[in-house]
C-alpha cells in the first residue's frame, strides 16, 4: 500500500482528498441500498397499524393506532388463520429439512468413505441431476401424486426432499476436507458398526455444515409456493405462501390495513430467524451458497 | 512418513471389506429420487406424447397416443402479440430475467470491488451485507404481495406518492369516488409489471451475488494484487486485468445458476397477476403457463407436459454448460488436494 501513496506522492494531498471523497460516496450509496432493503418492510409494518382509509390516501411512516382493530378484523371477519398456516408450514419444512439432511449426509458419507464399484458414476449422476429443476417434471409429479392418492396431503412436500442433489454435493465437499478417514477406520478397528460410526462419529463432526444447510433447506421449503399450489387445494392444508396468495382475493379489496397486517405476520418469523442467525447465514452464502 | 502411510492405506482401502455398505448408504437417496423425481420426469415426457385431458365436466379423455400433436398445438396457439403463446411465455421469462440480471451483476460487482479495495477499508461491511441480503430470505410470495399492495389501484401508496409529488392531480386522487380517473393502474400495464417483477428479483438477489463475489475476490491469492501494484497498476487496472479474469469461473457459475433459476420464475410474476389484467400477456412465465394449462377449465395434461418438455430442453442446454464449469472446478480442487498431499509426503 505504501508504494502506491509514494508514487502518488507528488499529488499526495489531492489523492487523499479523492479517496476520502470516494469513500463518502460509497457510504452514501451503501446507506441508500440499506434503506432500499428496509423501506418496503417498514411501510408494511407501519401500514398494518393504520386504518385502511388513511393508507389509501397517503404514504406515511408514522405508526397509527389501529393495530388491535386490524387484528380483530383479520381474525373475526376475514377468517385468515395465520397460526394454522404457520403450523402447516412448520410441520412441512421441519420434516422436509430433517429428512433432507439425514439422507443427504448418508449419501455423501457413502460416497466419501466407501470405495465401491460405481462410486464415481453415482457422483457424476448426482452432479447431472443437480441441474434439473423440479419444476420441469411437475405434471408427471402431479399425475403420480394423484394416482397415489396423495393430493391434499403433506407427503408430496416432504418425501421428495430426501433426494436433494445440491445438499449432497455440499456435504460431500465438506466431508472431503472435514472428515479424516483415519477416524472412521479407528472406529471400525475398535469394533464400532458402520451405522454407529456414521451416527456417533461422522455426524457430530459435520455440525457446521449441517447447521448451514439446515437453514437454507428450511427457508427454501418454507418459501416454496409452486409445488404446494399444485398439490394442495384444501384451505385447511394451506402453507404460509399459499395463505399469502389468498390476500389477493376480492374480500380483501379495500381492507388495506388487514392485508398489511397479514403480510407482516407472515414475514415476522423470518425476520426474527434471519436477524438472530444472520452472521451464520451470510457465512453460508459466502461458502458458495446454493442457489435455488 | 506417516503421511505416506496414510496415502498407502487410503489407496488400498478399496480392496478392504465392507464396501457393500457404500450401496446401503446411498440407496435411500436413489430410491426417493427414482420414485419422486425420475419417474415424474419420464412420465412428463410420456404425457407430452398423449392426448390426455379432463374436461370442465370432469370427463376424462385419454390418455391416447397422438405423437407430436401436442407440440404442434402449443406452437399453433397464437397469443395476443401475434407469436405462439408458448414462445411468448419464454420471451416474457427471458425479458424479466435479463432486466433483473444485468443491474444485479453490475451492482454486485461494484459493491464487491468497493468492499475489497484496500484503499477504502469500508467499515460496517458485516452490517451492510446483513441488510442487503435480507430480502433474499423472506418469502417471495409475501414480498410480491407487498409490492402488489404498494401499487394498488385506484388508491394505494405508489399512487399517493405520485399525488403528493403533484404528478397526478391531488384533489381528484383524494376523492375515492373519482380517484380512478387520475390514478395509474400499474398492474394493468405490461411493461410496468415486467419492471416491478424484475426489480423485485434484482432486489432479492443482488446481495446474494455480492456476497458470493466478495468471497471469490478474497479467495484470490493476495500476492497477485501486490505484484500488480508494485508494477504500477492503478486500482481500476488491477480490477479489470487481475480480479475479473480470475473471477471468471464464479461469474459464469452465477450467470448460469441465475439463468436456470430464472427460467423457472413463478412466485413473483404469479403473485403480480391481477384478475383479468391485460398485463398478463406480457408477464406470464413458462411455469405459470404450465400451471394454467392444468388448472383452468379443461385440464390439458398433454399440452402442459409438452410445454414442460420445452422448458426442460431449454434448461438442459444451460445445465450442460454449468456442468462443465462445475466439473472443472471440482477437478481443479481435487488436483490441488492431491498436490498438497504429495508435497506433505515429500516433506515428511
Amino acid at each position: 500500500m505504501s508504494n502506491l501513496t509514494d508514487t502518488a506522492g507528488r499529488v499526495g494531498g489531492s489523492y487523499k482528498a479523492r479517496i476520502a471523497g470516494k469513500k463518502m460516496l460509497i457510504y452514501v450509496v451503501c446507506a441508500l441500498l440499506c434503506a432500499m432493503s428496509l423501506l418496503p418492510f417498514l411501510v408494511m409494518f407501519v401500514n398494518s397499524t393504520r386504518p385502511s382509509a388513511d393508507i389509501a390516501q397517503r404514504l406515511s411512516l408514522i405508526p397509527g393506532n389501529m393495530l388491535s382493530a386490524n387484528i380483530k378484523t383479520l381474525h373475526e371477519r376475514q377468517n385468515f388463520d395465520v397460526l394454522l398456516g404457520m403450523r402447516n408450514s412448520l410441520l412441512v419444512s421441519a420434516s422436509a429439512t430433517c429428512l433432507c439432511l439425514y439422507v443427504s449426509l448418508m449419501t455423501a458419507y457413502g460416497l466419501t468413505v466407501y470405495r465401491f464399484k460405481g462410486n464415481r458414476l453415482a457422483f457424476t449422476f448426482i452432479m447431472v441431476i443437480l441441474m434439473i429443476p423440479s419444476q420441469v417434471s411437475i405434471i408427471g409429479f402431479f399425475n403420480e401424486m394423484y394416482k397415489l392418492n396423495l393430493i391434499n396431503t403433506f407427503w408430496p412436500l416432504i418425501i421428495p426432499a430426501a433426494a436433494s442433489p445440491s445438499v449432497v454435493f455440499f456435504m460431500r465437499q465438506y466431508m472431503q476436507g472435514g472428515l479424516p478417514l483415519e477416524i472412521v477406520e479407528a472406529a471400525r478397528i475398535d469394533g464400532c458398526g458402520e451405522f454407529r460410526t456414521f451416527n456417533m462419529i461422522a455426524l457430530p463432526m459435520m455440525t457446521p455444515a449441517i447447521a448451514t444447510q439446515a437453514i437454507f433447506t428450511f427457508v427454501g421449503s418454507w418459501n416454496n409456493l409452486f409445488t404446494p399450489s399444485m398439490v394442495i387445494s384444501s384451505q385447511k392444508k394451506f402453507t404460509m405462501p399459499m395463505l399469502v396468495s389468498l390476500l389477493k382475493s376480492d374480500r380483501f379489496r379495500t381492507d388495506f390495513g388487514t392485508v398489511y397486517l397479514a403480510l407482516s405476520l407472515t414475514v415476522l418469523p423470518l425476520f426474527v430467524v434471519y436477524f438472530a442467525l444472520s452472521k451464520f447465514i451470510i457465512g453460508g452464502v459466502a461458502l458458495g451458497g446454493v442457489k435455488e | 512418513m506417516s503421511q505416506a502411510n496414510t496415502l498407502k492405506r487410503r489407496s488400498s482401502r478399496g480392496r478392504l471389506e465392507k464396501t457393500y455398505w457404500g450401496y446401503i448408504f446411498i440407496a435411500p437417496f436413489f430410491i426417493v429420487y427414482a420414485i419422486f423425481q425420475l419417474y415424474p420426469l419420464l412420465d412428463t415426457f410420456y404425457l407430452a406424447s398423449q392426448k390426455y385431458m379432463i374436461t370442465g365436466a370432469n370427463k376424462v379423455i385419454g390418455p391416447t397416443y397422438n405423437g407430436l400433436k401436442n407440440f404442434q398445438q402449443i406452437f399453433k396457439a397464437v397469443g395476443s402479440a401475434g407469436i405462439p403463446k408458448v414462445a411468448q411465455v419464454f420471451v416474457n421469462t427471458a425479458v424479466m430475467w435479463i432486466i433483473n440480471f444485468i443491474p444485479q451483476m453490475l451492482v454486485a460487482l461494484l459493491l464487491a470491488k468497493w468492499f475489497t479495495d484496500t484503499r477504502f477499508r469500508i467499515r460496517g461491511q458485516g452490517a451492510i451485507k446483513v441488510m442487503v441480503y435480507m430480502p433474499n430470505i423472506i418469502t417471495a410470495a409475501s414480498i410480491s404481495m407487498l409490492f402488489y399492495s404498494l401499487f394498488s389501484y385506484p388508491q394505494g401508496p405508489a399512487n399517493s406518492v405520485l399525488a403528493s409529488l403533484g404528478i397526478i392531480d391531488k384533489a381528484t386522487y383524494l376523492n375515492a369516488g373519482v380517484a380512478a380517473t387520475v390514478a395509474i393502474p400499474f398492474l394493468e400495464k405490461g411493461w410496468a409489471v415486467r419492471l416491478i417483477v424484475s426489480f423485485i428479483n434484482f432486489w432479492m438477489w443482488y446481495g446474494n451475488t455480492m456476497i458470493v463475489l466478495i468471497a471469490g475476490i478474497l479467495g484470490i491469492n493476495p500476492s497477485l494484487f501486490e505484484a500488480a501494484q508494485v508494477d504500477g497498476a492503478s486500482s481500476n487496472q488491477v480490477f479489470r486485468r487481475v480480479t475479473l479474469p480470475l473471477l471468471r469461473p464464479i461469474l459464469l457459475y452465477t450467470l448460469v445458476t441465475s439463468l436456470i433459476g430464472g427460467m423457472q420464475m413463478y412466485d413473483i410474476p404469479a403473485m403480480m397477476q391481477q384478475q383479468g389484467s391485460p398485463a398478463k400477456d406480457m408477464t406470464q412465465t413458462v411455469t405459470m403457463y404450465i400451471q394454467e394449462l392444468v388448472y383452468s377449465g379443461t385440464k390439458d395434461y398433454g399440452r402442459s407436459a409438452s410445454v414442460s418438455v420445452c422448458l426442460f430442453l431449454v434448461t438442459a442446454v444451460f445445465s450442460i454448460i454449468l456442468f462443465y464449469i462445475m466439473r472443472d472446478r471440482d477437478a481443479a480442487a481435487q488436483r490441488k488436494a492431491a498436490r498438497a498431499a504429495r508435497k506433505g509426503a515429500v516433506k515428511a
